[in-house]
Order: structure tokens, then sequence, then C-alpha cells
């Protein structure tokens, strides 16, 4: 590393010449993306196509775009998070033996921590609003979200995250402090230059819009749910997504206050978490995982959503034991704020508060094997079709017994203390997190692809992927058990037991099969987009679905539903096609929607330069850039013709193109 | 779960009636949670000032520190301001803009009055070398209350944004709405000052 | 079922780890029953979890839409028995799972000193060997304090006896880690933590730092010798003859970071020097931890207490590249308001900052004496919190 230059400047603060990363690998990644970036600028212009994504996406306000938007997003960062990983794994196999390997200790560290947070905050939190955002209006039979300038709004704050977490791999340096940035090495007294800055300001500026987005779909759910759907008639998907909403909002302004904290021992140079003047980092630890369980629930919450409503499809049955399902929910929902110090059993709480969060921590396996059981008798005399979403159900179920098993053994204190902070712990949370989270994406990418796009996706190279996936999975993370076994803890950059080799090379050939696999997945969904013709469904229920979302064309209309869904019974669609429904022939009426805006893009541009500028001490900017947001968003608040109708005669083309598609499938 | 069949009537699947759904319904309740989740930012501070606030650094303590009289004053600002709030509120029901718009000034001018107090209390505070560096106690007690100022001031600049689109457009639903959510907004501050002036100003000076 | 096949395979080559594998074949007895819970806990879940894995497998393979033969029940999608059945299992394999935490957490609480030296092993009369340990930036240094010697990277204690581990920090977070010991607790700045352990059988052992504190994170290595009663006495013995002093200066350079350091010994120690580092007060002039406390246990000063700071000309955070805050004042200290004498005094009757429940006289400006004006503290909810217990708020 060489010398950082800490003077500042008036116009530019503390940025200066020494902002350039000294590392060859970064300028080759930099190279890459430049080039990629300007071929995709590019083509955008040949093709004419930035009226058109200005237009048509960026400011859109329709919910199920915005939700695409987000999948789009936690893909990008999907592979910058993976090459992190692999960057690693890498590290890991070449330092042996007294070599250092390849990576210095301010590079590696950045990558350690740069993968959790990118991959915890940027590819899961935006795969699963993304998903909650296109499902749930659909799933309800609403036409948008209540606050749909506000989604448009949560989701460029989001980007907004993103783009200052990235800027940090080529203009400064990423946090080198793991991804929860404990104090006080996240202090300005150990951290001294822009990393932590860039993890802070990134953190916030996402996590606005992921509050915003959290109030928005909880509201949705209350208010706009169709006629007749009670909360015990809601699909479960839409449950899970209630529930992960109400953990959204009750959580993270506890992570927003406590990074204020941070900020300002950081810049002001309070003592909230330092050693000296009374500060205490044991609270900032505390109040970090009091956010932080939850929002380990947040992410896998909506995918328990996601195997419920697959596994009931494809087993032809009805899901069994809904109400303890929906129980077993809210069970989890609340006991997630009563766990949150079995993260540190070793920070020396004494035996009884020890015993109580591991105890805490244990009941919370009895709903979720009451879920797990449910799915399994939701199978017991179904008829299961093993389509690809299903597919990823079961392999689902079969990695996260074994990650949930893992899981309870390190919530027993005097097990956690041979193996807290220890690879078998890492195996465990990827365990969970890849097998719970990740399967559960893409079960729900295969199950929702055709709704979104009106073809299905390619089933030979699906299984390729899953394949890949799943048995690199096993590859990368076994060996991971078993080095935390052997006493090997995480976060090491160098290894001087030669006994260990064997292992982590068996993991990097597993991080090699799933690269393999997401390689599959985008040759997946480039043949599929190729061969749309082939793979179009035409009758908007290609799986023989059971909830309301089904009941519309693929992709929807703009208005999702031309009449409001009447609900009587929990899986609604089943029994509207068990009825033999028409689709009901009264004339249309004009339709009530919001009206697209730019605001949304502005205020996070803003946003994001405001937060940039705080990095780099360049006040001026982040002064004047805050004024922009309040000057905006006052100006915003005057423009008052918000919606418009869609006139009845684009209504009718609409659904009588419906109505030729139908016709077309039947015949 | 259970499945309404009626043997007479075929079921009805699709709601045909024109009707229309109340623009901004969502508003209040969505308002509503959003404060919810500011209260849980205050709880953390709180929490935060209940742990710290008895870090005092070898430095001074509340006692030596806050000035009960000009604090039981500035209360009475922010507590007046709720009762014009409310008579705003009466006002505009009764579709009364002007009666609206001078009961709005009024809130205002009691709430800049309760800034400036807060902001002398701020300086006079930094101007003895207590300033939010000094302790742990002291950082928390500028995080909780700052926090709240901070509050009050954006209040009050939603507040002048309001009071001229009233003037402009009138008591229309949209402004009305926007009434109905400052005015929950501005209770919620004077709810959360009530618990920062017992927790921290009046228990300290026990 | 593939994946079933894939864990099949995978348990040989589990065995064939064992025999490196510290944390299942641990050597001394707290590790060896805290591997004894992980064992129990596996056993009890896997009462569950195995039915569970191949009831997935066989009712997948079962109901595949295409094997006719097999019963298909559309519309069954409650039993009240079955769902009963599904609640209490889970509950009844966590109820024992819970019992057996509770009573092995409290049993293998490190905190709590050792209560026999191995199965069938009772304790003999002699004392624990009270090591201090404090992490440094990057290496640890391990005083003995009543042979008075000092290490750094390499401990040394004897076969079966119990060890008592004091823990502390210079700078930030560590963890202190003996896989084949006992399981590790971490190590703050400003605080103590406490760990007890014991060796079974003479032999040399990784121990590391477990918790990641920065660049030279990777290289707090160190090697822990379990070495016969007779050999360790050798072993002091020659230590003291090898020679260096450790005091507050020596100790202050020491702090430096550095890393992947060799190990060293010390011969002589400053009896007063751990006491001093849980105290954050090696530095002169620097009040000690147990000092403000009291201060601010009797309320805090009055206004003279914003005087009584001074710039930080020292700053072990300026080592590593530190600069003020952007916004805020230059970095400062408080000066203590002890005598000297006082202050040593102080510092030997109270061993270490997280026990100070008993308040020995102190003498400062304008401040009464202990005891006499407590009336802060009578605020309950607030007094719930003492200051610098490590773990708790």
């Amino acid at each position: 590393m060489a010398t950082i230059d800490y003077s500042t400047t008036f116009l530019f603060g503390r940025l200066n010449l020494s902002a350039i990363p000294q590392e060859p690998i970064v300028w080759a990644t930099f190279a890459v993306v430049a080039v990629i970036g300007i071929a995709v600028l590019a083509a955008l212009t040949r093709y004419r196509l930035w009226g058109y994504l200005w237009h048509e996406w960026f400011t859109s306000v329709d919910h199920k775009k915005i939700g695409i938007m987000y999948m789009v997003l936690a893909l990008i960062m999907l592979l910058r998070g993976f090459a992190d990983a692999v960057m690693m794994r890498l590290q890991s196999v070449l330092a042996f033996g007294g070599s250092e390997g390849y990576l210095n200790a301010h590079h590696y560290d950045q990558i350690f921590t740069a993968h959790g947070v990118i991959m915890i905050f940027f590819v899961a939190m935006p795969f699963v609003t993304g998903l909650m955002n296109y499902l749930v209006p659909l799933q309800i039979g609403a036409r948008d979200v209540s606050f749909p300038f506000l989604n448009n709004f949560s989701f460029w704050m989001t980007v907004g995250g993103a783009v200052i977490v990235m800027a940090s791999l080529f203009i400064g340096e990423f946090a080198q402090t793991g991804w929860l940035a404990f104090p006080p090495l996240s202090g300005i007294g150990y951290s001294p230059w822009v990393g932590v800055d860039y993890y802070i300001w990134g953190l916030q500026v996402a996590g606005v819009g992921t509050t915003l987005s959290g109030i928005n779909l909880l509201v949705t759910i209350i208010k706009m749910r169709a006629p007749g759907m009670t909360y015990m008639r809601l699909p479960v998907f839409t449950w899970t997504a209630l529930c992960t909403n109400v953990l959204i909002v009750a959580s993270f302004p506890v992570l927003t206050v406590t990074l204020v904290l941070l900020t300002l021992d950081r810049y002001l140079g309070t003592s909230f978490f330092t050693n000296d003047l009374g500060g205490n980092s044991m609270l900032y630890i505390n109040l970090i995982w009091i956010w932080g369980h939850p929002e380990v629930y947040i992410l896998i919450l909506p995918l328990f959503g996601v195997f419920s409503e697959v596994t009931a499809t494809f087993s032809g049955k009805r899901l069994f034991g809904y109400t303890s399902m929906v129980y077993a929910t809210v069970c989890i929902t609340v006991l997630s704020y009563l766990v949150w110090l079995h993260h540190f059993f070793t920070m020396g709480s004494g035996a009884s508060v020890n015993a109580f969060f591991g105890i805490t921590t244990m009941i919370i396996s009895v709903p979720t094997g009451a879920k797990l059981f449910n799915w399994l008798f939701t199978m017991y005399r179904g008829r299961i079709r093993f389509e690809l979403p299903m597919m990823w159900t079961v392999a689902f179920m079969l990695t996260f017994t074994v990650g949930g098993m893992t899981g309870v053994l390190l919530a027993v204190p005097p097990a956690d203390f041979v193996l807290h902070n220890s690879l078998f712990l890492v195996a465990h949370f990827h365990n969970v997190i890849i097998g719970g989270v990740l399967f559960g994406l893409f079960a729900a990418i295969n199950y929702w692809w055709p709704k979104a796009f009106g073809f299905k996706l390619d089933v030979f190279w699906g299984k390729v992927s899953f394949w890949l996936w799943v048995v690199g999975f096993w590859f990368a993370f076994m060996p991971l058990y078993i080095l935390g076994l052997m006493g090997v803890t995480r976060r090491l950059r160098v290894f001087d037991d030669p006994d260990l080799w064997i292992w982590f090379a068996l993991s990097g050939l597993g991080v090699l099969m799933v690269a393999g696999g997401i390689g599959a997945m985008l040759v997946q969904f480039g043949v599929s987009i190729w061969k749309r013709e082939e793979l179009t469904d035409h009758s908007g229920d290609p799986w023989d679905g059971r909830t309301l979302e089904w009941a519309t064309s693929s992709p929807p209309p703009a208005y999702n539903f031309a009449f409001t869904p009447v609900v009587h019974g929990l899986d609604a669609w089943t029994d509207m096609k068990r009825d033999g429904q028409t689709r009901p022939r009264a004339p249309h009426l004009p339709i009530h929607m919001p009206k697209n805006t730019g605001t949304g893009v502005i205020l996070s541009a803003l946003a994001t330069i405001c937060g940039f500028a705080l990095v780099w001490y360049i006040w001026w900017l982040a002064a004047l850039s805050f004024l922009g947001i309040i000057v905006v968003a006052i100006a915003h608040s005057f423009n008052y013709d918000r919606d418009y109708h869609i006139p009845v005669d684009e209504v009718d083309r609409t659904e009588a193109a419906r109505d030729r598609q139908l016709a077309a499938t039947k015949a | 779960m259970t499945t309404m069949t009626t043997a007479q009537d075929p079921i009805q699947h699709w709601d045909t009636e024109p009707h229309h759904h109340a623009e901004g319904a969502s508003t209040n309740i969505g308002f509503w949670i959003y404060l919810m989740s500011d209260c849980l930012m205050f709880a953390v501070l709180f929490a935060v000032f209940g742990v710290l606030g008895q870090s005092f650094a070898a430095g001074p303590g509340p006692k030596a520190l806050f000035d009960l009289e000009l604090v039981a004053l500035n209360t009475a600002f922010l507590l007046l301001s709720s009762i014009t709030f409310g008579f705003a509120m009466l006002a505009m029901f009764a579709g009364n803009k002007r009666g609206t718009l001078g009961w709005l000034a009024v809130t205002l001018l009691f709430g800049l009055a309760f800034l400036m107090v807060e902001i002398y209390e701020f300086y006079h505070l930094i101007h003895l070398g207590a300033g939010p560096q000094r302790s742990a106690f002291l950082s928390s007690f500028f995080a909780l209350v700052g926090t709240h100022g901070l509050h009050v001031g954006f209040g009050s600049i939603w507040l002048v944004t309001l009071m001229v689109q009233i003037s402009r457009k009138g008591l229309i639903p949209a402004n009305m709405r926007r009434m109905t959510c400052l005015s929950m907004f501005w209770h919620f501050l004077d709810v959360i000052w009530i618990g920062v002036f017992t927790f921290v100003y009046l228990l300290g000076m026990i | 079922m593939q994946t079933l096949k894939r864990i099949a395979w995978v348990a040989p080559l589990l065995s064939l780890a064992a025999c490196k594998a510290e944390v299942l074949a641990p050597t001394g007895d707290i590790a060896a029953q805290q591997r004894d819970m992980l064992v129990w806990a596996t056993a009890l879940m896997l009462i569950i979890i195995i039915p569970v894995m191949a009831m997935i497998v066989w009712f997948a393979f079962r109901y595949r839409a295409s094997n006719r033969r097999a019963a298909y029940a559309p519309d069954w999608s409650h039993s009240t028995k079955l769902e009963l059945v599904i609640w209490a299992i889970p509950l009844l394999i966590i109820v024992s799972l819970g019992a057996l935490t509770w009573v092995g957490t409290h049993h293998l609480d490190p905190y709590r000193p050792i209560q026999r030296l191995s199965e069938g092993q009772a304790l003999g009369d002699e004392t624990p060997l009270v090591v201090q340990v404090v992490a440094l930036d990057w290496k640890w240094l391990f005083i003995y304090p009543e042979e008075g010697v000092a290490t750094v990277n390499d401990l040394v204690v004897p076969v079966d006896r119990p060890v008592e581990f004091r823990l502390t920090s210079s700078s930030v977070m560590n963890a202190f880690y003996i896989p084949s010991m006992a399981g590790m607790i971490y190590s703050m700045p400003g605080m103590e933590t406490k760990l007890h352990g014991v060796f079974n059988t003479p032999g040399s052992y990784q121990g590391m730092s477990s918790h990641y504190s920065g660049a030279g994170f990777s290289g707090m290595r160190f090697k822990a010798h379990a070495v016969a009663a007779a050999d360790y006495d050798q072993w002091v013995t020659e230590t003291r003859a090898a020679g260096g002093q450790l005091g507050r200066a020596e100790y202050l350079e020491l702090e430096k970071p550095s890393e992947n350091v060799p190990p060293r010994t010390f011969a002589e120690v400053d009896g007063q020097l751990f006491a001093r580092v849980v105290n954050m007060c090696v530095e002169d002039g620097k009040i000690c931890m147990a000092e403000m406390m009291e201060i601010d246990r009797n309320g805090g000063t009055d206004l003279a207490g914003t005087m009584n700071v001074h710039a930080l000309t020292y700053d072990r955070e300026a080592r590593r590249g530190a600069r003020e805050p952007a916004l805020g004042w230059a970095p400062f200290f408080v000066s203590g308001f002890c005598t000297p004498e006082d202050e040593l005094l102080m510092l030997s009757t109270r061993k270490t900052a997280s026990a100070q429940r008993d308040p020995a006289p102190l003498r400062g400006h304008a401040l009464p004496m202990p005891g006499q004006s407590r009336s802060t503290a009578s605020l309950p909810l607030l007094s719930l919190m003492p200051g610098r217990d490590a773990g708790k708020l």
C-alpha cells in the first residue's frame, strides 16, 4: 500500500492522487469494467435506447418494472460479490508454506469486508425486495403498491448505495473491518482513511430506500388487498412478505442510528464507541446485532414463502397446514428480536445471559422445523412435477436442514466457545444463506419468470446451473465445516499448517463449480430470450398455479387486473379455475394510475453525490447536494398532478388481445 | 381455508362495479408507520443515553451543566406549539383557510423559539468546554437532543412549505392530508420531547 | 437423494480429518467437555434430522408425478394430529437440548474456576496459575504476575494445573483462542475478561487471535507449550536469567504495531503494568479508568472538569495513521486527579476495572469521599448499567 496523502483542499477535500489504488488487480478490473461500460453505453446510444430506458424503466412507478430492476441490480452485484469470493478462495489456496499469497493485507481485508457487505445489502436484499415488489400487489389483486413514487425512489436509493460502495473499488479504498465494522477498529483512530466512510454512506443511502420500501409494502398489504382477502386468506408468500416488512420497519432504524453514531465518532470526535472518554464499543456490537439478527429473517422469510408456493403448486395440492405456517412465520418474526446476543457469547456476558439467548435461539428452530414438516406433508400424497423450481426446493430442504442443525449447534454456548469465529461458522451461515436464500431465489426466478416475461426459462441450462450450484455449494462449504472443526478461524490471510491445504483446495474447486453455475444461469437467461418464441406461454398460468398472479396475462398489463378479483378462500385462482370462472364481460372503465416521474432518480443521484462528498470531506459539494435534495423534495411536493386515467379504448384493446391469446391457447 | 360455496348463486369472482378508490387512503397509516420507525430511532438514542448517560469521563455531569428553568421554558414553547397546531387543525376542519394559516404561523413561531433556545443551550455548553466530544454522556446527550431538534427544524421547513401550498391551492383534500400528517409529526415530536425532558433533564437533576 | 450420497461420501473424509481436528480431539479438559456438548447436541438433533432428510427423499421419490400408483389427495391440507406431532417433536428435542444448554453453559462458563483437572482427576491444592494476557497490535503479551516474568507470542504453562487467564487488549478487540485447551473469549481494550483452562497432556499447541483486528491479524499466532511442572519451574528460572525488562516505557514501545513477531521473553515486569493496561493509564498523566469511574459514580465533576483535559501528544491511534476528526477537536485526554501514591494504592487494591463494587478511598479536587454522596447511583434504571463490566452494557 502506497502512503496515503491525508492533506485536504477546499475543492477536492481529501481526494487526491493517492486515492488511485496501487493494485494491478484493481487496474485490470477497472479496464474491464470501463470497456464493458463503454460498450453498453455505446450500444444504448447506437440503438437509441436512452429514451426508452428513461421513460419506460428508470422513471417508471410500476411495481413490476421496479421489481425487475431490483433483480437486475442484485444480479450485477452478485457478480461483484462472487468475484470477491473467488479471490478469497484463491488467496487461501496460494498462501501456504511461507507464501504470502497474491493479496496483501490491505487488499485482502477489503475483499472479505466488501464480499459480506455486497452479498447481504446489495445482492440478497435487492433480490428479496424486488421479488416482494413484483409479487405482492399481484398476489393480493392490487394495481400497484400504496405509494408508487416512493417505490421508485426507494429503488434508486438502493442503487445509490450500491454506486457508493462500487466507487470505493476504484477511488480510495473500502472498509477493512469485516462486514459489521465493529469499533474501535472502525473508529477514526484505527481506520483513518475513507474505507469505513464508504461503508457508512453506502449503507445509509441504501438504508433509506430499504426502510421506505418496507413501509410501502407493509401499507400495501394492509390496505390494498382484494375484497374478501382476509388475513387468513393471504397467499403464504404475501404473509411472509408482511412479516418481512414488519421486520424491516422495526429493525432498519436501529441500523441507521447505530451508523449515525459511528459517523459522529468518526467525523465529530464524539465518544459513543471509543475506548477513551467513557465510550463503549460493546454497545455498538449489541445495537448492530439487534438489527442484524432480524435482518437474517428479513432475508429468509420471503423465501420460505416462495418454497410454500412452489411446493403447493408442483405437488398439485393445497399447502399442508396453512394456519400453522402463518403462526410459525409470526413466531419467527417475534422471536428474531430475542436472540441477538448469540452472535457474541464469547464477549463474557455470564452464563445465565448466554444460556437464555442460546435457548431462545433454539426455540426459533421449532417453528422453522414445523415449516419444513409442512412442506414435507404438502409433498405427501401429491403429484410432484420436478420442474426447475421444485428441484431447487428439494435441494433447499436437504441443504437447509443441515444448515439449521449446525445453527442450533452454534446456539449452544459451550459449543460456540470452540466454534465461534471459525470456518465452521462461516460454513453455517453460507449454508443457510446460499441453501436458503439463494436457492429460494433461483426457485422464484424459474417459477415467476414466465409471469414477468411471457416465456419459460430453458430447462437444459437450468438443470446444468442447478447441478453445478448444488454440488459446487457442498464442495465449497463442507471443507469449511471440517476446517472449523480443526480449529481454523475466519478472515485469516495466510496459513502455515500444510495439512490444511487440501481442504482449501477442495473448497476452491467448489467455488469454481459455483462459478460454472452462475455462468450457466446467465447462459440460461440468454438462451431463453433467444428461443423465446418456442418457450412462449400464452395462458398466463404455465404451472397450474394457485394464487392470483396467475389469473392475469403474462406479462401482466400495466394495471394488472382490468377488474378487481373477489376472493372467497385461500388459493383464489384455484377456486376460480375449479368454478370455471370466465373473464368478466362488463364494459371496461378508465383505470386510474400513477404517473411516471424522474424525481426519484434525481433525488437519489443527489443523495449519492452527497454521500460521496461526505466520504471525501468535500464539504461544499455535500452542503450543495443536501440543499439540492431539500429543494427538489419541496418542488416535488408542489406537483399535485401525479396520476392519470388509462382510457377505456386502451383497456379494451389490451383485453381483446388477451382474449385472442387465450383463444389461441385453447385451440 | 374455508371455501364459501352456496348452491344457488354462482360465486362472483370479479368485481365489475364501477367504484372509485379513495385517493390517498393509505397515506395516514403509511405516515403512522413511518412515525413508528422514527420512534424506534429515538428509542435507540434513549437506550444509548441510558447506557452512556453516566459516563462523564471525569467531566461535568448534568447538575453542573443543565439550566432547568431554561429547559422548562423551552418545553412550554413546544407544548404550546402543539396546542396551536391543534387549533390550526380545527380551523382546517371548519374550512377556515385564513384561520388555518394564522394558527400555523403561530405554531411556527413557537417552533422557532424552541429551536433558538436549544441552539443557545448547545452554544453555551460548547462554549463552556462541554461539547459532544468531552464525554460519552455529552455525546449521547447531544445526539438525542440534537436529533429531536433536527426533527423540529425539518418540521418547520415542512410547515412553511405547507403554508405556501395552502395559501396557493386552498384546503383541497391533498393539502388536508398533508396537514394531518404534519400534525401527527408535530405531536409526535412533542411526545418525544416529554420523554427527553423527563429522562434527560429532570432525572439528571435529581 | 444425490445430496445424501454426497454427505455419505464426505463422512470418511471427516474421520480422516479427525486426527487433526483439535476441536473434536482436544487435550484440555475444558475443551473436551465443550466437545462433548457438541457431540451430544448433534446426536440429539440427528434424532430428528435423519428421519426428516430420509422423508424428504422418500416423499420426493414416491410422489413423483410419473408414479401413478401413489395416492393423490389434492385437497388434503390439514390434520390436527399431525400438526401436534410436527410441533411437539421439535419442541421436545429443544426442551431437552435447552436443559442440556442451561446446565452446560453454567458448568462451562469461562469465568468459572476449574472444578477438576480432568475426568476422574480431582483438583490438587495448588492455586491456579494466573496469566495476564494483553492483545497488542499484532502480537500477544503474556505476563506471569506470580513469577514476575513475561513473554511475547509464546505461552508456557504446566500441565495438570488450572490456568486462569485475565485478558485485555491495548487497542482493538481480539479473541484469545487455544482450540486444544478451552474455548475462546474476547479481549477488549479498557476491559478485563477471564478464561479458565487446563492442559492434561504435554505438548505444543496452536494459539491465535480469532477475532479480526486489522492488517497484522493473520500473524497473531503463538505456540502454547504445556510442560511438566518441573520443566515449567526450570523455564521460569531460565527466563529470569535471560534478562530483559518490561516497564511502562518498554511496554509503550512494545505496543507499537508490528507483524509476525518472533517470541521473546522478559525477566522482570512492572507489577502494576497489567492493571495500568486495563485501566488505560500506562502513559504518564492520563487518568486511570478506575479513578474516572469512581468520579463518574459520584455524578461527575463540576465545570472544572472541562478544564482538566490536555492535548494528546502520545496516541497509539496515531500509529495506524490516525488524524483528528474532520469536524471535531484535536484528540485530548483527561488527566488524573489522584496523587501517584493514591493511584498506586488504587491499582493494587483493585485489580481490575470490572471488579469495582468496593470503592477504596480516593482523594481528588472538590470530590466528596466515596460513599458520602451516591445519590445518582440510586436511579434504578441507570444504575443497572455498570460502566465497564466486559460483556454487560
